[in-house]
């Protein structure tokens, strides 16, 4: 009998620390199976971040670096321009990317550095206790914001993917969600187009991914997944921001 | 007539219900009679007979614990 559905190559056989129903494992595994789908999982060089996801080098089969938090970019920067031959990628959170290391991320677009960058935004500060993160929703309950995040106290949430999709060295810019085996296979597909964007040497490419975390939003996995279908979707659209393929401008 | 069969590694399942959200068919369930040693309800094919194979619950999964084969 024909398997057609299995654990991918790209992942180590390590068990994740990942919470019940945390899309952190869909999104590794999505890019486990690009990797190995590409062939390029012998010559693969991914950067972890700090967050929920630090100890993403004990999951992925390649070779892994850790970053200080936020610097993600900076350290992959420095791997790809001493080994442009390999295959540098960076996997980073909300509290990552758009907070403390919103600096980096933004240089290495706008020097638009062959690297690929997945960044999960959940909307929360997951691995320190539910805070309230720079993506977090207009009215969002979180540990810092117990009464809902208030606008006018400390502003709206920040859209990565619009941002960095006005810099023009950010080659492939794509936001997409994994709340259903839909809109997963969706979010395969770009991020296969945004390591093609690397491989093809056509500069800094970005997926941003929209990630559930039911245990700070308080809610069960389903829920989460509905969660986010209603609430984060609306202000985060889905959708491809730049693709050097189509130019879509 | 089931037209697919799956498989879990339950020892690596967290019980977190994704997969039998998603079953076009609903025959997954958690089986609530048996915990596995890290402390859940692992999810198990309930009604093999139904399975279509379609593989939604193997790309639904956040573990990987999921093997699916299409006959």
């Amino acid at each position: 009998m024909p398997i057609v559905f299995q654990k991918t190559k790209g992942l180590t056989d390590v068990p994740t620390h990942y919470c019940p129903g945390c899309t952190h494992g869909i999104i590794h595994r999505l890019v486990g199976e690009v990797l190995e789908e590409l062939e390029v999982l012998d010559r693969t060089i991914g950067v972890a971040p700090v967050g929920c996801s630090v100890l993403a080098y004990k999951y992925f089969n390649c070779d892994m670096h850790e970053a200080s938090h936020g610097r993600a970019p900076a350290v992959a920067t420095g791997i790809k321009r001493v080994r442009p031959e390999n295959i540098v990628f960076t996997y980073q959170g909300d509290g990552d990317l758009a907070s403390i290391g919103t600096a980096e991320i933004v240089h290495a677009a706008h020097r638009s550095e062959g690297i690929t960058t997945i960044f999960v935004n959940n909307a929360i500060y997951g691995m320190t206790g539910g805070q309230m993160a720079p993506t977090s929703l207009v009215g969002q309950r979180t540990t810092t914001s117990p009464y809902g995040r208030d606008p006018k106290l400390v502003g709206y949430p920040i859209r990565i993917a619009e941002m960095l999709a006005t810099i023009p060295g950010a080659s492939y810019v794509e936001r997409v969600a994994v709340n259903s085996p839909a809109n997963i296979r969706k979010a395969k597909q770009a991020i296969k187009r945004a390591f093609q964007t690397q491989i093809d040497g056509k500069g800094f490419a970005i997926v941003e991914v929209l990630s559930t975390c039911p245990t700070n939003w308080g809610i069960d996995p389903p829920k989460a997944l509905d969660w986010l279908a209603e609430n984060m979707i609306p202000y985060y659209p889905l959708g491809k921001f730049r693709d050097p393929q189509e130019e879509v401008e | 007539m089931a037209k697919g069969r799956v498989f879990f590694d339950q020892e690596l399942c967290k019980g977190c219900g994704l997969c039998v959200l998603v079953c076009p068919v609903q025959c997954l369930a958690l089986n609530r009679k048996e915990i596995n040693s890290k402390g859940y309800n692992p999810a198990y094919c309930k009604e093999p007979e139904k399975c279509i194979g379609c593989a939604n619950c193997g790309v639904m999964c956040p573990d990987s614990v999921i093997t699916v084969e299409r006959f």
